[in-house]
């Protein structure tokens, strides 16, 4: 890897990094003010364990060789060969995609927030990191979707729509919360954690590129784009349907933006990213409302905003993706002649993720719930799960 | 000890409206304030929030609460003067109540009654 290269990934594996607390203010000021120790807690925990899991055996498992069609192997057991190896490239991809490990299953929590069991929680992550991330993962980038044909750039299905249908396939073992959904806590909080989730999500995105090249530009400036145009469909949306502008609508639809754009980042050019934007930003902010004709409780809309938001920009890769950015290595999307190839292969790519990750993501949650059990008590639901899960409260009167 | 002649002003008023009322009170030479912000409704009843399309019912609303404890001739006055400095004419302009006090000690001297006051 050139030297430029090289910088610009490590500054781009700190900038995903980043993401993750950004999650967890995202989420902590939109629950309750009982709970959000708790949610920035299941946030920061994927943080600790995570790293440790990925350069142990996710990294091998999900990329050694590159060529394996389902799973890799244990060739880079604790990153054997890699650490002491080469000019800093391959070191410095484990470190970056080892942060997108990170926030997959962080993605997850907000659906379970104000309910699960904080051991659950524990246990989860790491066997979801390893029998659904890896794996989906694999197959996306290297496997049998990848030589399929279909293309995700920076993680649309591999991780929103992969955590979105896991984050359906959790509530529906977890079950609803006791009490009435209760507006957010803190919109600051929220304004502040979706700053810090876009301000890293362009080194999610244009760092995919893995480069300092022209896709990384490109990537950047539709990551730019894609959010600006969601953030203003979903915030017209609801000044015009609910009838006032709201920071959490703006904020939501950035992230909506945000996320529709991933799979596409590196993909797509022109007027494209405004489009896919404008599109994600109004498809979500229909779709989070889909839970309450459904009846599972997904408290903050994980899959109205991740999965649907992932599905939207993968499939729309279909339409826009622009052949000048893969040089023939890809089918060419719709609008550039391509025909429906590429748009059929984004089709079986989403559900090959969704039916294996709703699948797994039920069974584990099936297998903690007779065993250890998912759910705090009905007392310590009502009293918060700061104080049962980790004997801390956020906000104290008079000190 | 039994000094009946003293009375605790409570008031409940709009948030926004408490440093107009604290100014007018201490114009009037009232020396002491003590303020809790409370929540609750009245008459006004609460208000409808909407987030990602949910309306969610607010039942209480924000209010300030102060607390002033008084010589019985100043009541009237000082009553008077919150009453003006919180009236709004709207909805929601909160209550003001009056009680009884048995007797107030100050911590630092001791001293009881209306001298503490």
């Amino acid at each position: 890897m050139e030297s430029g290269d090289l910088a610009w990934v490590l500054v781009s594996a700190a900038l995903v990094l980043f993401m993750t607390p950004g999650l967890a203010l995202f989420y902590g000021g939109m629950d309750r003010g009982r709970n959000v120790l708790n949610m920035l807690m299941m946030n920061f925990y994927c943080l600790l364990i995570v790293p440790v899991l990925w350069v142990i055996a996710g990294f091998s498992l999900a990329q050694t060789p590159f060529d394996n069609g389902f799973i890799g192997n244990f060739d880079s057991f604790f990153l054997k060969d890699i650490t002491t190896a080469g000019d800093g490239g391959a070191l410095a991809t484990v470190a970056f995609l080892g942060m997108f490990a990170v926030i997959t299953p962080a993605l997850i929590s907000g659906a379970v927030a104000d309910r699960m069991k904080f051991s659950a929680w524990a246990l989860f992550v790491p066997i979801w990191l390893f029998l659904v991330f890896v794996p989906v993962f694999k197959w996306v980038y290297g496997g049998w979707l990848f030589d399929r044909g279909s293309i995700d750039f920076a993680g649309g299905t591999a991780i929103h729509v992969n955590a979105g249908i896991a984050a359906l396939a959790a509530v529906m073992v977890l079950g609803a919360r006791k009490s009435d959904p209760s507006p957010p806590h803190s919109l600051p909080l929220v304004m502040i954690g979706t700053g810090i989730l876009w301000f890293g999500w362009f080194g999610f995105n244009a760092g995919s590129a893995l480069a300092a090249n022209g896709q990384a530009a490109q990537a950047f400036m539709n990551t730019f784009l894609a959010a600006a145009a969601a953030g203003l469909a979903w915030l017209f949306v609801e000044w015009k349907r609910d009838g006032h502008p709201t920071t959490l609508g703006a904020a939501s639809g950035v992230v909506a933006g945000l996320v529709a754009i991933t799979p596409a980042a590196g993909y797509v050019s022109g007027p494209a990213p405004i489009v896919i934007g404008l599109v994600a930003g109004v498809v979500c902010c229909y779709a989070v409302r889909l839970k309450r004709k459904f009846g599972y409780d997904d408290a903050l809309d994980v899959v109205g905003v991740h999965f649907v938001g992932g599905l939207v920009g993968s499939l729309l890769i279909g339409f826009f993706a622009n052949p000048s950015f893969f040089d023939g290595e890809f089918d060419e999307g719709i609008f550039y002649g391509g025909g429906g190839k590429l748009l059929l292969e984004q089709v079986i790519a989403n559900v090959a993720a969704i039916v294996w990750s709703f699948v797994i993501t039920y069974l584990i949650m099936i297998v903690l719930k007779k065993t250890i059990g998912v759910r705090v008590s009905a007392e310590a639901e009502s009293n918060g799960l700061d104080l049962s899960e980790h004997g801390e409260t956020a906000y104290h009167s008079g000190s | 000890m039994r000094e009946t002649h003293m009375k605790l002003i409570t008031a409940i008023v709009k948030p926004y409206k408490l440093d107009d009322v604290k100014e007018a009170l201490k114009a009037a030479g009232v020396v002491g304030i003590t303020v809790t912000e409370v929540r609750g409704f009245g008459r006004q009843g609460g208000h409808t929030e909407t987030y990602r399309g949910a309306e969610y019912k607010i039942d209480f609303l924000p209010k300030v609460k102060l607390e002033i404890l008084a010589d019985a001739p100043d009541v009237d006055r000082i009553v008077d003067v919150i009453a003006a400095a919180a009236n709004t004419g709207k909805i929601g302009d909160g209550k003001i109540w009056i009680t009884d006090v048995e007797t107030v000690i100050r911590v630092r001297t001791g001293e009881t009654g209306a001298s503490a006051i």
